[in-house]
């Protein structure tokens, strides 16, 4: 057995995508796994493929049918083919990234005004507002994967006194909004229905088209984020 | 070609938006690829050019330069200058020319097809239009009365006075040959990763009975009115890959069909997948009306996309060769 083999299942989503999962959960050294693999294959792309993505705990990859089946053995299925590539693949060691994550510190403004659910959020949790800033800025959190829209960071994981659900019916976000859900915190790239705590708004662009940089965050990174007034907020 | 009348949901799109999804950017792309592809194989295009998508009512559109045009996918009785038009055949129009649609005879989602393609920058490798991102396509965002759409120039075009000319030959296939011909279309899915969740019973009403269509249903997904199915686990799934046509378990037990332009991961189970090969068809369905499952495998799965990427071969062979010969006769 390779040392370095997580147990996982890869198994199809539709006949033109595929997942690999190593389990169900939410798990730090999983996904460290799950970031080294998707680098792999995106440094060393499988013929066919046409996207390639992580998740907390899996990696799903869509692919041209009829490509990957030329390149197969002709009776294989095109799912078989991709799965015995991606077995090969599991079975090659993971490199790891030798360079410290990026460390992206975000200012986020915890006025009223840029958080609908604040108030109600600090008397569930029976905390201040500046302790609820205290906390959400204290830890430096990891971008866990991106999804559900352009740019949105699941970032993770909160400290306990700051774990809050979702709202159970979804309410339309401002673009830059900061929040929390379970023990997840993240921020809406654009205005969407969402149903995340709102705590806070930054005035970062987090989706920027047309842009250098169109898209903030990446997998992996570091986040902090920084308390700033409204007065700074308008001047940002 | 100018739009003088926006419609409904008119919007450009392509085979949609690869390789960004590790960024959250979805896909996007026509809901019904198949009839995209025939649309632009009539007007002598790669099958995977932009087009117009279209629902109804759809928009009204004057051409500011002769064109060759084709469309395809839903019938939506389109008239040129008010001569009624056959659907799924080239045709040559010249500047001034004036394309409406009267009423919707079948399918929801229609397409024009311009030879050469539409004068548009990529964002990110893709023509779509980002709806939600506001990005791709003509300015992020659906058409809008006055919006001009900037055509490549015909290379050449016939010498004739007279308005418009429908060319003598047609694809003699649509979305909707794809299933049996049913009052009520079958469409075939694999069993998800968390098909074992369900119950027998569920399990059992999945194939046996019709399900409606809601009327939430939008190019992100459609809603079905099901009975509420029941699953033997509560276990929370955390969030992953989805796909087009996967079928998603709401918590009140009701499912959900990813379409065009559904989100890169999901956190709900996924119980099964509408195969590629049906896709089209799901496409045209409309809210209200009724649909029913299958279970198939990921080998019928394959073939069956295989033989219908075979057949649009065909056709793209046939029409370029018959476009060939139109241009040597009669086109300068």
């Amino acid at each position: 057995m390779n040392k370095y083999l997580l147990p996982y299942t890869i198994f199809p989503i539709g006949d033109n995508a595929v997942t690999i999962e190593f389990g169900n959960t939410i798990n730090d050294s999983i996904n460290k796994e799950v970031i080294n693999r998707f680098h792999q294959i995106q440094g060393d792309p499988i013929p066919g493929v046409i996207d390639v993505f992580p998740s907390y705990s899996s990696i799903t990859l869509y692919y041209d049918l009829l490509k990957v089946k030329k390149n197969g053995i002709n009776s294989a299925t095109a799912f078989e083919t991709i799965k015995k590539i991606l077995e090969a693949r599991m079975l090659m060691p993971v490199i790891e990234h030798l360079t410290e994550p990026r460390l992206v510190k975000i200012p986020v403004c915890y006025e009223t005004e840029f958080a609908p659910d604040l108030h109600q959020f600090l008397i569930i949790k029976n905390i201040t507002k500046e302790e609820l800033i205290e906390i959400h800025t204290a830890t430096i959190y990891k971008v866990f994967m991106i999804g559900f829209l352009p740019g949105f960071a699941y970032m993770g994981e909160v400290n306990e006194k700051i774990v809050m659900p979702r709202k159970s019916k979804p309410k339309m976000v401002a673009a830059g909004s900061v929040g929390i859900a379970g023990k997840q915190t993240g921020i809406y790239p654009l205005i969407s229905p969402g149903g995340w705590q709102i705590i806070g708004r930054t005035p970062l662009k987090i989706f920027d088209p047309g842009q250098k940089e169109e898209i903030l965050l990446r997998t992996g990174d570091h986040i902090q984020f920084y308390s700033i007034s409204k007065i700074e907020y308008a001047d940002y | 070609m100018r739009i003088i009348k926006e419609g409904i949901l008119d919007s450009i799109q392509d085979v949609g938006r690869f390789g960004y999804q590790y960024l959250g950017i979805n896909p996007t792309g026509a809901m019904d690829k198949y009839a995209m592809k025939i649309t632009n194989i009539l007007v002598g295009n790669l099958p995977t050019e932009a087009v117009i998508e279209m629902h109804f009512p759809a928009g009204v559109f004057m051409f500011t330069q002769p064109a060759l045009i084709a469309i395809g996918g839903a019938n939506f009785s389109p008239s040129i200058n008010g001569d009624f038009i056959p659907h799924l055949h080239p045709v040559m129009v010249n500047k001034n020319d004036v394309l409406q649609f009267h009423k919707p005879v079948n399918g929801s989602r229609a397409y024009i097809a311009v030879a050469g393609g539409f004068f548009l920058a990529d964002w990110m490798n893709s023509k779509s239009t980002n709806l939600k991102a506001k990005s791709g396509g003509f300015s992020g965002r659906k058409l809008l009365k006055n919006d001009i759409l900037k055509l490549y120039p015909l290379k050449k075009y016939p010498d004739h006075h007279h308005s418009f000319t429908v060319l003598p030959w047609k694809a003699d296939t649509n979305w909707n040959h794809q299933i049996e011909k049913t009052e009520i279309p079958v469409l075939d899915i694999i069993p998800g990763n968390e098909w074992e969740r369900l119950t027998e019973e569920s399990k059992k009403n999945i194939t046996t009975s019709s399900i409606e269509i809601s009327q939430q249903s939008d190019r992100m997904g459609y809603r079905l009115n099901n009975i509420p199915l029941a699953t033997s686990t509560g276990e929370e799934i955390i969030s992953t890959g989805v796909s087009f046509g996967t079928i998603q378990l709401l918590p009140d037990g009701k499912m959900i069909i990813l379409m065009a332009d559904h989100q890169t991961t999901g956190g709900y189970p996924r119980i099964a997948h509408i195969i590629s090969a049906h896709h089209s068809a799901l496409a045209q369905a409309k809210a209200g009306d009724k649909i029913r499952f299958r279970i198939s495998d990921i080998e019928t799965a394959e073939e069956l996309y295989i033989k219908q990427q075979q057949h649009l071969l065909q056709l793209q062979n046939a029409c370029t060769f018959r476009l060939q010969e139109y241009y040597k006769r009669f086109a300068k």
